[in-house]
């Protein structure tokens, strides 16, 4: 190949960007199919109670109305499989798809109505009589530690899981400490929310007795074996079809109970049926993450050697345990030490089931939220032993010889569940870091106030993990036109994933980018396949490239060898030229010549890096504006600089959100209070325009053939801890400390108020 | 059933619609102009927005009976002659787009402001922008675009 790597590392446009640009991307709500019905789900309106009695009469009996679907038509009600981390004793504590005899959490689906427009659809449901035996709410994680009112009275407890992360002796490490300090901190509930609410198409062809759903992603072919389980026909008897995906950070394309609910619809009336999930819906029924409270204790040498955090984490985990419901537990209490060298590590997570909405995962699952404890302990110890914020990271980094290094082990758990970090510089990036932020000058700043503010700086690291689950599938067909088809299972929800899937084949083939037709994500390209999650798409699928494209030179080299009777070894590849012992073929010679490869890799990549910010507060509001945030990551290898870079700036400023803004409320009953954009508060473009981020390849990961790291999420890992602690350092004259996100004016402005009355009265 | 009938990307186009639908629901699905998303229903994100007599306006939050004689363009009648605007090409070249999703919207809104005021500067260019929300970028990629942007538009302008 004489034009290796001509795309990869380059900043190539974006090959999806045209269609979106003029309006002609095909989103699932854009999709028109003939005779097209429409479903609206009626979703219960308490949080915990007892079906009485679903009288659809009226309903049903409304012009339009094609049919009124609740359990009993539904009979043997099927429930949603954990995907991903499931324990046995959380299996308890599945969903099923529609609620039967008891209601969990208010948005849990309880019939749904197809009609012949989905504004007679929604009539339909104020239609519907609905009496429900209210129980006693769970509406917080300490009502259902109690366990006087359970959520699942055959489980006995409200308790559905329990991590253990263990490393040394912690209790022994911090007996013999020097220095040791306890805190609380709690992450509240926010959500993922992508710009497109998630939607369904079902096309049901009973002649055929075949079903082709539409709107699918992340996990098309997992969540084929489990519809096609669910409605008792064969694997082959279902197709998920991806088509354009608004967003999707982890929360979007799991299996949720609309998942079966609206195939299943298709087939009860025999048609075609569409559902288009509302904003209310939405905030109500899809994943919410992150709501978490810890108690959390550091120790250290008096030299600022970090030697153990032991800790307890209490999980607010919904009502359900959902498709990765176990993920976030999981991740939390393995990834405290995140890159930091803590040799005793003792960290306990236990979930309870409330009577809210189910929690999945959102980007950077359990990384932030651990990593929000871990970097507020690091700057408070460092504070009180009077040691650099800076230096005392530097200091307890993991060096570069101490790599791999294995993160603590999960207990009682087998070896699928433990991980190691693979390799990295995570001193020089932070040192980086730390330079491009321009920390000596600033320090400088730490704590003033300068006119009316105070201002503060902040550094903190994280590691990303990435290439999660196992295997990844792509094919390759050479066409009759000149162009290769190349498929692949990953799945598409905006990251820019055919741009640089088409650079990695285009360099794979010495092929101009042109000549790439990249498909992605549906099952009926592959033969198997598995998604885009847990930054796994460019390694797992972007390796799997690799490997087609491999056999499918292979393929071309053994024929023109037969061709031209040479050895197959001296075919070159060029421009989609292939040259032998002085002939020259054009690659349409061999149109029809076509491979599916599989990818299979258990490491799991870090990609690493550091944040720094900058922030002046105003105490007389609790207001706090960003004046600097710098990120500087190593992903191994750089695949497009500039996807790479919108995936951090839009991590950083998700991670704002979730520092500042975003709070999922819910009052005692167990009702949500934030159901509009009125009330839940999104980023906007004024909230956060001072963002810097610098990605390096600076150690290529040895575990696959690309050298790449799953990267996207780091941006957002370490945002709650390094805002936090600016803040702290910002206002370390009043002593005052952020301990509980978000960090919203009011909150800091109370925190604020009472620093300075305990200071009167001191 | 009420008969409209609006000038949507320069042509005028009669429809009869019941009078409780939304001019965004008339585009999508009667007059299957889908470029136009519908992400809250609740005028809030921006992500509908077309221009409706020189104003950006919400077509969620805007009945399709109000619509009618009223000129509206809509993302599809931004580029002309399959190129892409000034403004989209931009965008393209920012990356300042991720899935698509609220770019209609943010398009139409950032055409009709630099219609309006091609000296825009970044700082107004993100109050503006502030009434579209776009969770894949953190903006900054937008702001970018835009700025570059608004040489086409003053060029216009000015008729040079």
């Amino acid at each position: 190949m004489n034009r290796p790597n001509a795309y990869i590392g380059s900043a190539v446009d974006r090959i999806e960007d045209e269609r979106l640009l003029t309006g002609k991307g095909t989103y699932v709500g854009d999709l028109n199919l003939e005779h097209l019905l429409h479903a609206a789900i009626l979703r219960s309106p308490v949080s915990h109670g007892l079906i009485r009695s679903i009288d659809v009469s009226a309903a049903r009996a409304l012009a339009g109305v094609r049919a009124v679907i609740t359990a009993n038509e539904i009979g043997d009600v099927p429930i949603i499989p954990i995907r991903q981390h499931p324990v046995p004793e959380g299996e308890r504590f599945r969903q099923p798809v529609i609620a039967s005899g008891k209601v969990r959490y208010v948005g849990e689906p309880v019939a749904i109505v197809v009609a012949s427009d989905p504004a007679i659809a929604e009539d339909a449901l104020e239609l519907i009589v609905l009496d429900i035996e209210e129980l006693p709410p769970l509406a917080d994680y300490v009502t259902a530690a109690r366990n006087e009112c359970l959520l699942f009275e055959e489980a006995a407890t409200n308790r559905a899981a329990t991590f253990r992360a263990r490393m040394g002796d912690a209790d022994a490490a911090f007996a013999q400490a020097d220095y040791t300090r306890k805190e609380r901190f709690s992450v509240q509930r926010h959500t993922a929310f992508p710009m497109e609410t998630r939607g369904l198409l079902a096309e049901w062809v009973d002649a055929t007795g075949h079903m082709t759903l539409y709107g699918v992603t992340k996990v098309p072919f997992f969540n084929r074996r489990v519809l096609a389980q669910m409605l008792g026909i064969e694997i082959s008897a279902v197709d998920l079809i991806e088509v354009d995906v608004g967003g999707g950070f982890g929360a979007r394309g799991e299996f949720y109970p609309e998942d079966f609910l609206v195939p299943f619809a298709a087939r009860y009336v025999n048609g075609n049926v569409r559902w288009i999930e509302d904003r209310r819906e939405h905030l109500m029924a899809m994943n919410h993450a992150r709501e978490m409270y810890a108690e959390m204790e550091i120790a250290c040498t008096k030299e600022g050697a970090v030697v153990g955090i032991r800790g307890r984490i209490d999980i607010d985990l919904g009502a359900y345990a959902r498709t990765n419901g176990f993920t976030t537990p999981r991740n939390v209490v393995q990834f405290v030490s995140g890159p930091y060298y803590i040799p005793n590590l003792a960290i306990d997570a236990h979930s309870f089931v409330t009577s809210k909405t189910p929690t999945g995962t959102y980007r950077g699952p359990g990384r932030y939220e651990s990593s929000f404890f871990c970097e507020r302990l690091l700057d408070m110890a460092a504070t009180d032993l009077g040691i650099d914020p800076a230096a005392f990271r530097l200091k307890n980094l993991i060096r570069e010889e101490q790599l791999p290094r294995p993160l603590a082990t999960m207990m009682d758990l087998d070896a699928t569940w433990q991980t190691e970090l693979d390799n990295g510089a995570y001193p020089i990036v932070m040192q980086r870091c730390l330079d491009e932020f321009g920390w000596q000058e600033k320090i400088k700043l730490q704590g003033q106030l300068i006119d009316g503010r105070y201002h503060g700086v902040a550094v903190g690291n994280f590691v990303e993990g990435g290439a999660g689950g196992r295997s990844e599938n792509a094919s390759m067909t050479i066409e009759d036109d000149g162009m290769v088809t190349v498929a692949i299972g990953s799945t598409a929800l905006g990251q820019g994933l055919k741009t640089v899937m088409s650079q990695i084949a285009a360099d794979a083939l010495s092929l101009p980018i042109e000549r790439i037709r990249l498909l992605h994500g549906s099952t009926t390209l592959l033969t198997d396949g598995v998604g885009s999650f847990h930054s796994r798409a460019t390694v797992m699928g972007g390796s799997a490239i690799l490997l087609a494209a491999e056999a499918l030179l292979d393929l071309v080299r053994n024929e023109v060898g037969m061709r031209l009777d040479v050895p197959a070894a001296n075919t070159s590849f060029s421009d989609g030229k292939v040259e032998a012992a002085g002939k020259s073929f054009a690659l349409q010679d061999f149109a029809g010549l076509s491979v599916e490869k599989t990818f299979i890799n258990t490491k799991l990549t870090y990609s690493y890096g550091a944040h720094a910010a900058y922030v002046a507060v105003d105490a007389a509001t609790g207001e706090v504006e960003v004046l600097d945030y710098v990120t500087v990551e190593d992903v191994g290898r750089v695949i497009n600089p500039a996807t790479l870079h919108g995936q951090v700036l839009g991590a950083v400023v998700q991670g704002l959100g979730s520092t500042f803004l975003e709070h999922l409320q819910y009052d005692e009953n167990g009702q949500l209070l934030t159901g509009s954009l009125a009330d839940y508060l999104l980023p906007t473009a004024t909230d956060f325009p001072n963002i810097r981020s610098v990605s390096l390849g600076l150690r290529p990961c040895p575990n696959n053939p690309l050298g790449a790291k799953g990267a996207g999420e780091g941006g957002l890992i370490a945002v709650g801890g390094v805002i936090a602690n600016a803040i702290a350092s910002a206002l370390r004259s009043l002593r005052v400390q952020p301990c509980d996100l978000p960090l919203s004016p009011p909150r800091l402005w109370r925190l604020i108020a009472e620093a300075r009355s305990a200071e009167m009265s001191r | 059933m009420t008969s409209i009938t609006p000038i949507i990307n320069g042509v005028a186009v009669t429809v009869e619609v019941p009078d409780r639908v939304t001019l965004a629901d008339t585009l999508r699905d009667k007059l299957r102009l889908t470029g136009t998303h519908v992400a809250c229903e609740h005028g809030v994100c921006g992500a509908c927005t077309v221009i409706v007599d020189g104003l950006a306006v919400r077509s969620c939050l805007m009945l399709a009976v109000q619509a009618d004689g009223a000129a509206i363009t809509t993302v599809e009648g931004l580029s002309k002659n399959g190129k892409l605007s000034a403004l989209q090409d931009a965008f393209r070249r920012h990356h300042a787009l991720q899935c698509g999703f609220c770019t209609s919207g943010i398009l139409t809104t950032m055409h009709a402001l630099l219609l309006e005021e091609p000296d825009a500067g970044e700082h107004r260019i993100r109050e503006v922008l502030s009434g579209n929300l776009c969770r894949c970028t953190g903006y900054i990629p937008i702001v970018e675009a835009v700025l570059e942007a608004r040489a086409a538009y003053a060029q216009a302008e000015s008729g040079a």
